[in-house]
């Protein structure tokens, strides 16, 4: 569906020299990316600020052209064929908008059934689930100016289905938003992703997103992929474990170990302690855990991603 | 989004020319709507353009009862005062100021929602401006006109192409104006802020296009060359030659013509220019 070879994007960049002369410096947003991705996968594409997503983004949507490499999404090159891949890809700038600044919603949906030429009936019927998904209906009718942020996301996020989309680009689809809209946005776009019909290229620099949406992870920094598998193979590359947090009736006994797990931290007279599990299930470190000592409430924690993505990004 | 849709591109079974027709209409119809929801400017600005008239068309007045034979340059009093309150009502229909939108779009990075279209810009906001212009000659036409008929004498056409010839003429004024508006625009590309282009355009157009005197009144050479090798007389100077009856009929539809290839031309430049720009692009702002 998308294909990226070797994928370069150098801006130039003028720096003052001296009073009147300026330097030319060149500046490699994009540095040699070189990625496929399949139909229906969704994909999670993040790197700190300035690593280059949104430029990538902005050469697949075909809105800049790159300095030099192939890409091709859904068998079309996106510069020359702009508005041809425009009929098949929806994308969703978080910072920007594509709806009618002085006209209602309901106004600039209609307006975009014109202009991807969508029949009336199928423009309806995804209008309808998307009303019904993401809850437009008591602002349909005000001017775009007048929405909040999250109101016009959702409002974003219809525009961009509207014409029925075989790839989805949003870059950063949730910056801004409250806990409420952010959880709309995102069980909407993993009602869409489970139908396995569109495929889906998510920059965000909210690590939830990623967590709740995407089997692949991309990561990108300094215009290079770092990093391109499932969240777990990046756990497993940083060594990421997870921990065993137990209350405990009484202190835990001198010299006691559990085999395959560290302990980490002792807290609380004693009566808290924090288990980092190696080598062992989480059921087996419980089990000898109990058969120590009274315990009086325990959890499992799961590795943090971000812990893990900030350090991979403090790596470079 | 379900099953079918998703993979397949869905596009009417109607003709691709009808379509186009379809989609440039639905646009024209946006562009009609957006300008439409500002009625308190409509209203303030039609105000301003009547009061100007009653300064310009006195002005000219003044002039005319002061020149030899008291037609200055081979207008009558009565086709001055047409020449100015016809002025007023197509100032706005036309719109040499004040579009800025492109401009501001390059400059903000929001631009590249325009390119995300499947259809060109040129052609998108060329249909935008055209509803603009109905917009504005249905609401902000007429106000200025019946003000100078109602105090002054005004010229009422002899030839039956006048008014015919006059509305085609309009129209190709309003390309005309985008055309350059959008190339003047567009220097935002190389330039980040065309504020400088746009105000050398605003004196340029309202000077050298027949909005604060007629053209006619300037040595004959001189205009000829204005009226053949720049756009700007085919702005406001000729619609309202045309509306005046200024020249004799073969001169009135000779205007027009020349207004027709302005516009092929200025269009071309437009697209030219857009896809030049479209090559060095940065998407500013992230």
């Amino acid at each position: 569906m998308i294909k990226m070879k070797d994928l370069r994007k150098d801006f130039t960049v003028r720096v003052k020299a001296s009073r009147f002369r300026r330097k030319k410096r060149t500046v490699a947003a994009v540095d040699g990316v070189s990625l496929t991705i399949d139909r229906g996968e969704m994909v999670g594409y993040i790197g700190p600020n300035g690593a280059g997503k949104s430029t990538t983004l902005k050469m697949l949507t075909g809105v800049l052209t790159p300095s030099s490499g192939e890409v091709s999404v859904c068998g079309l090159t996106p510069v020359p064929q702009r508005t041809k891949l425009a009929l098949r890809i929806g994308v969703v700038f978080g910072q920007r908008s594509q709806l009618w600044w002085d006209l209602p919603l309901r106004e600039s949906f209609q307006l975009l059934r014109h202009i991807y030429r969508v029949p009336a009936a199928d423009h309806a019927s995804r209008l309808k689930r998307c009303r019904d998904l993401l809850d437009l209906d008591e602002f349909l009718d005000t001017p775009v100016r007048q929405l909040s942020l999250g109101q016009r996301m959702r409002g974003e996020l219809t525009a961009a289905l509207l014409h029925g989309p075989e790839v989805l680009f949003l870059d950063e689809p949730t910056i801004g938003l409250d806990v409420v809209s952010k959880q709309a946005v995102r069980s909407f776009l993993a009602e869409l992703g489970a139908t396995g019909d569109v495929t889906l290229v998510l920059t965000t620099h909210d690590l939830a997103d990623i967590e709740r949406l995407c089997e692949r992870l991309v990561v990108i920094d300094h215009g290079r992929v770092v990093h391109d598998g499932s969240i777990e193979a990046l756990h497993t590359r940083y060594g990421s474990r997870r921990t065993l947090v137990a209350d405990l009736e009484k202190p835990l006994p001198d010299g006691f170990a559990l085999p395959g797990a560290d302990l980490t931290a002792v807290t609380a007279n004693g009566h808290r302690v924090t288990f980092t599990l190696d080598s062992t299930t989480a059921g087996v470190a419980v089990a000898g855990l109990v058969a120590a000592v009274p315990v009086r409430d325990l959890s499992v924690v799961e590795p943090d991603i971000e812990d893990v993505v900030a350090r991979l990004y403090a790596e470079r | 989004m379900d099953q079918r849709d998703a993979s397949v591109p869905t596009i009417s079974r109607i003709g691709p020319f009808r379509a186009w027709v379809t989609t440039f209409g639905a646009l024209i119809g946006s562009g009609f709507r957006r300008y439409s929801t500002y009625r308190q400017a409509t209203i303030a600005g039609t105000f301003t353009n009547i009061v100007f008239g009653f300064l310009r068309c006195y002005v000219l007045l003044a002039v005319a009862a002061e020149a030899v034979g008291q037609r200055p340059a081979g207008y009558g009093a009565e086709q001055l005062a047409t020449y100015v309150w016809v002025g007023q009502g197509l100032l706005s229909v036309i719109g040499i100021w004040g579009w800025t939108e492109l401009a501001d779009r390059i400059r903000s990075g929001d631009i590249a929602a325009d390119l995300l279209r499947p259809i060109g810009p040129v052609t998108g906001y060329l249909a935008a401006d055209l509803g603009r212009a109905l917009y504005a000659m249905l609401t902000r036409f007429a106000p200025p006109l019946l003000a100078g008929a109602l105090f002054f004498p005004l010229h009422t056409p002899q030839r039956w192409q006048t008014v015919p010839l006059f509305a085609l003429s309009v129209l190709l004024a309003v390309i005309i104006c985008f055309g350059c508006r959008y190339v003047v625009n567009a220097s935002a590309y190389w330039l980040q802020d065309a504020r400088g282009p746009i105000m050398l355009w605003t004196l340029g157009s309202g000077v050298l296009g027949g909005l604060y005197f007629p053209l006619r009144l300037l040595p004959a050479e001189f205009v000829v060359v204005l009226w053949a090798a720049t756009p700007l007389p085919s702005l406001l100077q000729t619609p309202l030659d045309v509306i005046a009856e200024r020249d004799g009929p073969a001169l009135q539809a000779g205007l027009v013509a020349v207004q027709v290839g302005w516009a092929v031309l200025i269009l071309a430049l437009a697209a030219l220019v857009q896809r030049r720009a479209e090559r060095r692009l940065v998407v500013q702002g992230g």
